[in-house]
């Protein structure tokens, strides 16, 4: 197995099209465990550590762009107010350690249904920034997942940021776990409110294939929404809202949830991350939270 | 944070860091600073890499290995079979069952099949793949109460494959059947049309009846330090063997005729231990380290994965069990009925003992007049099951404390009050007829653990919005929606030491000298310090026995004589009792040699004397002589004084096949546990609030010490209320790792306030109880207890499933 290290971006890129069966490796907290397990044998490792534009992040125009090197902590410390969603999802990863560690392009690149940056990226509509000695192209989350851990991103390319537009309403994450703390998600889902063009975003992860949309609960929603003062919903919208995010999973059944109690555990964080998002919405407080 | 209660047993030690005191372990600072060495961290220039194949399948016949193409990679030293095997080719820690290696049939998914010696752990791994087995796949025999009886059910071991066992009734796929029988049930002890018209009458009688079934799943030890080893050749024939085990010299005992070596030429050394639970009673790599290193000539290392460690190690028997408890309207109980299946997987490994311990305890520390058991322990193609932490009496625990919630609910009682209407006391006899012969105050203890302090209420919380004080947790799955809270109880009745008529002991050798002027303790033992903090008690004992502050403790070896397992909850009882033993013989023979150089005043020869800050001091005169006086340098031809002596606790007998009557139990150790849970009962999710402890040790030893036991027994019972469990399906583990085998994390843990009570035995060293297991068994009913006051539901089913909760069937 051959160890590349390139120390930059143009390196990387020409490194990644001369090894397109090699496998990009920042944190290695997926990477890692896959090898120790023996369920990969790359003909190479390309070492993205040491390229210093993935581990950045800056303002692009009206949007945060985030290197898809820089670790959970980092998103955490700095981004609850740019990516309120993102933030919480960070924050549910693991332990301190594998957060120090772990990224947000290594979870896009695994894209486990599981991953908990998936829903945030869906719900907020971002878009993710993919790089080949061929040039740079972006793709919106909701193109990205195609099928089961199979994504737009192509043989040649890297992950090198996710563009992540400004908040303009409520945000919230939230994700099942038979522990407190360090736990792999047995259903997580994110909302997010984009109250300047009045659209609703969800996401929704370990409960299919792949990450996805509740389309049908979000135009639900953005019908049902008060855009204007955000009155509470009656209990039956809430309701209805729960029933269609939870309508949309294809979950299964293993060893970690039934798939009755993914769908059952759906439908309540959809109704809770509504009745937060109301409130949030009447204090007008995550608009610079 | 612990309060005591002082007794006549506390010891006004005047040597510093004696029994009592909280001195550091020898050990500490290197396992915190990460430089200790465990049996992983082994190294040798010349070392060969051991790897296993083990069987994919749960169940198949053998009918052939073909090893050619292992061999022809460049690497490999070694490939061997059950061929290979120099001398007997089944071990076992009770019965002689389980091949070294698999031959005709294997009986679990993981069972190992053939061992590889290569220069490099990924050779000996890719070696491993070059294997040819031909399998003939045979369908799984999983279902343990099946097993247990059913006759027509196909056998896991075939009649006339191993040894009779007929002291356990031995038959089928039964390892072992006991049945217990008292009052009304014994007086026709296997007529069941009789044991059916004794139930109805006694039902007719009760006021309230529960029956329920219960189901308890199988926990994993989960210990860090995975099973792992080196074996060196030795010029004599013989091996060496650097093992993290429990107990080296049964270790012993099953690994020479294996080799078809005499005992004294397998000599075992204990490497560092990264925890143990039970998990390291049976053997795992220890043959087949051996079997390769005295092949190849050169020493081999063997260092499991984490995954290959759940298929390496046995586990926690889960148990399905059947209880039916009558009682009067004032909660006095008239009758309790049990039927227990503890599924035993492919080998017996300690499944008898196991059944022994369930089976007695089974009804609990409840004084019940009419009592009818059956226990069974059983062979399945499940993964095997043995020893762990509170070992059959965890699993009845969760059964009986549920029963008592239940009919305290049915009665209109509080379940404290419940428990003690019908609370056994010393002079009570349990279910075997054995007498309590020791204190246990059981009332007291209910009463001071009902009476402990509650947890602030949520809403008096400093930040009732912080994530980490919810149900879920960093999640973020709740700001209180949905969280309702819950009160419960548990408590456990465990014996302590090893029961059932074996002949249990353990040995010390103590020596005292003098070097560089100081007197200088060495003691010596075989015991496993698997993390228990056993070599802190060892030189405290030491230290007050003789009055001598410098202790060193020798590494642990089959040098000298069986310490016996670090099992039971007994080393401090037993290996402390042989420290202490031995230490009274050298104390003896320096007086001795004091009276005979003279350092006694003439006519004071019966007075008595002692040792104190490295003197002989007399009660009368005081100080006569110090050791290093007495004894001289020992480089300079001083004295030193040596002593080996034995331990053996009191004997025990077999309880006896028809009504399981017999005093089997050294020791009784209880603890009792309020729990505090908030539940979030819209997700099924549990955060635990509180999980407080009042447990009686005899005599604290060692004070900080014991008060980790206690916060890792309960926590280790936390771990199988809420998470733990491997989950078995088709004879197939399901969550071999410890991404998917939860454990606690420190967010799951709550603050636990400990109550330790000191009422000695007058049969142990010191008054001492062993206390690492008791708090394992009540932590368990008493978190699920909570759970069910919070959501009302039955939750039958250790641990307890979100599904649960929820009410999602599963």
């Amino acid at each position: 197995m051959e160890f590349l290290r390139p120390s930059t971006l143009v390196e990387a890129l020409e490194a990644r099209s001369a090894h397109p069966d090699g496998v990009p490796i920042m944190g290695g907290t997926d990477v890692m465990v896959e090898l120790n397990f023996d369920k990969r044998r790359p003909s190479a490792l390309i070492d993205l550590t040491r390229v210093p534009e993935l581990a950045e992040w800056g303002v692009d125009g009206d949007r945060t762009r985030l290197g898809a090197g820089v670790p959970y902590t980092r998103i955490i410390e700095h981004l609850s107010g740019r990516a309120p969603a993102l933030a919480k999802a960070s924050r549910s990863v693991a332990s301190p350690q594998i957060r120090n560690r772990g990224t947000v392009g290594g979870n896009l690149g695994g894209a486990s249904p599981a991953g908990e940056c998936h829903p945030p990226l869906l719900a907020t509509d971002a878009e993710i920034e993919l790089a080949s000695v061929r040039g740079t192209r972006r793709v919106r989350a909701r193109d990205f997942y195609l099928s089961f851990r199979e994504t737009a991103l192509r043989a040649d390319e890297l992950i090198t940021a996710i563009l992540l537009p400004a908040p303009t309403g409520p945000q919230q994450f939230a994700k099942i776990g038979t522990r407190n703390a360090m736990v792999i998600a047995v259903a997580n889902f994110s909302l997010a409110l984009d109250t300047e063009n009045r659209r609703v975003g969800t996401g929704v992860g370990s409960a299919g294939p792949t990450p996805f949309r509740a389309e049908a609960a979000e135009e639900f929603l953005e019908a049902e929404f008060d855009w204007e003062d955000g009155r509470p919903l009656s209990e039956a919208v809430v309701t209805r809202f729960g029933e269609l995010v939870a309508a949309a999973a294809r979950p299964i059944d293993d060893q970690r949830g039934s798939a009755a109690y993914r769908r059952h555990t759906l439908a309540v964080m959809a109704r809770r991350a509504l009745s937060w998002s109301v409130t949030d919405y009447r204090k007008g407080s995550t608009r610079c939270a | 944070m612990a309060t005591t209660t002082r007794t006549v047993t506390d010891l006004t030690s005047t040597t510093k860091d004696g029994v009592g005191a909280s001195p550091r372990r020898p050990d500490g600072t290197l396992k915190v600073t990460g430089e200790f060495a465990y049996s992983s961290d082994m190294w040798m220039e010349d070392m060969l890499w051991g790897a296993t194949l083990r069987s994919p399948h749960p169940h198949a016949r053998i009918h052939g290995i073909d090893v050619t193409e292992a061999l022809r990679l460049p690497g490999v030293y070694a490939v061997l079979t059950h061929e290979d095997v120099p001398g007997e080719k089944r071990y076992g820690l009770e019965y002689q069952d389980q091949p070294v290696l698999a031959f005709d049939k294997v009986r679990y998914k993981g069972e190992a099949v053939a061992i590889v010696a290569a220069d490099h752990p990924e050779t000996a791994r890719r070696a491993l793949e070059r294997i040819e087995v031909d399998y003939e796949v045979l369908p799984p025999v999983s279902d343990s109460r099946r097993a247990a009886l059913d006759p027509e059910y196909p056998l896991v071991h075939e009649k006339g494959e191993l040894p009779e066992h007929p002291e356990y009734n031995q038959s089928g796929n039964r390892v072992r059947y006991q049945p217990i029988r008292t009052g009304a049930f014994a007086e026709s002890p296997s007529s069941q049309e009789a044991h059916r018209e004794a139930l109805e009458r006694l039902r007719a009688e009760a006021d309230a009846v529960v029956t329920t079934e219960y189901e308890v799943g199988m926990q994993d030890q989960a210990f860090l330090g995975p099973e792992s080893g080196m074996a060196i050749p030795a010029e004599d024939g013989g091996v060496d063997l650097y093992v993290a085990t429990q107990w080296l010299h049964v270790d012993q005992r099953q690994i020479a005729p294996a080799l078809g070596l005499p005992q004294e030429k397998v000599r075992l050394t204990l490497a560092g231990v990264g925890g143990a639970f039970g998990a390291r009673e049976d053997l795992s790599m220890q043959i087949h380290a051996c079997m390769l290193a005295l092949r190849t000539g050169k020493p081999v290392k063997f260092v499991y994965n984490r995954e290959e460690s759940f298929y390496g190690h046995v586990h926690r028997h889960p148990a399905k069990m059947r209880y039916e408890h009558g009682a009067k309207a004032d909660g006095t109980l008239l009758y309790a009925t049990l039927e227990i299946i503890v599924d035993g997987g492919a080998y017996a490994s300690a499944t008898p003992a196991v059944v022994g311990v369930a089976s007695s305890l089974g009804i609990g520390p409840y004084e019940v007049p009419n009592v009818l058991v059956d226990a069974y322990g059983v062979y399945t193609t499940n993964p095997p099951c043995g020893a762990m932490r509170g070992f059959g009496a965890v699993q009845a625990c969760f059964g009986y404390e549920s029963q008592m919630d239940r009919l305290a609910k049915e009665l209109g009682m509080h379940p404290v009050d419940l428990r003690l209407k019908n609370a056994m006391a010393q002079g009570s006899r349990i279910i075997t007829g054995q007498e309590i012969d020791m204190p246990l105050p059981m009332a007291e203890m209910l009463e001071r653990c009902r009476d402990l302090p509650m947890p602030v209420e949520r809403t008096e919380l400093e930040d009732p919005s912080d994530q980490r004080t919810l149900p879920g947790g960093v999640a973020g799955t709740t700001r209180g929606e949905g969280v309702v809270r819950g009160v419960g109880y548990g408590l456990g009745l465990k014996n302590l030491c090893f029961s059932e008529g074996f002949d249990d002991y353990s040995t010390a050798r103590v020596r005292l000298e003098v070097v560089a002027g100081e007197p200088v303790v060495l003691v010596h033992t075989a015991a496993a310090e698997v993390g228990q903090g056993l070599v802190t008690i060892k030189g405290q004992i030491a230290r007050t026995e003789l009055g001598v502050e410098k202790v060193v403790i020798a590494p642990s070896d089959t040098q000298v004589g069986s310490a016996g397992s670090s099992s039971a909850s007994r080393q401090s009882y037993m290996t402390g009792g042989a420290v202490r033993t031995a230490c009274a013989s050298v104390r003896a023979e320096v007086f001795e040699l004091a009276r005979r150089k003279g350092f006694v005043p003439q006519g004071r020869e019966d007075v008595e004397l002692a040792l104190e800050g490295g003197k002989v001091v007399s009660a009368v005169d005081g100080v006569l002589v110090s050791l290093a006086e007495l004894l001289g340098e020992s480089a300079e031809n001083g004295t030193v004084v040596e002593r080996t002596r034995e331990y053996h606790h009191r004997p025990t007998e077999m309880i006896d096949p028809e009504l399981g009557q017999g005093s089997s139990h050294t020791q009784f150790g209880m603890c009792v546990h309020r729990a505090v849970v908030d539940v979030d009962v819209e997700l099924g999710l549990v955060k635990v609030v509180a999980l407080d402890a009042v447990q009686d040790v005899g005599k604290v030893m060692h004070p900080q010490q014991l008060a980790g036991q206690i916060q890792g027994g309960s926590t280790q019972g936390l771990g199988l209320a809420l998470m733990e469990e491997i989950q078995v399906k088709d004879s197939e583990i399901r969550n071999p790792s410890f991404t998917d085998y939860l454990i606690p994390t420190i967010l799951d843990t709550p603050p636990m306030r400990i109550d330790v009570l000191e009422h000695p035995d007058p049969h142990s060293p010191y008054g001492l109880r062993g206390a690492g297991e008791p708090p394992t068994l009540s932590s368990t009913p008493a978190i699920v207890a909570a759970v069910r006051d919070a959501t009302g539901r039955p939750l039958t089913h250790a641990p307890v499933r979100p599904e649960d909760i929820v009410g999602i069937d599963l």
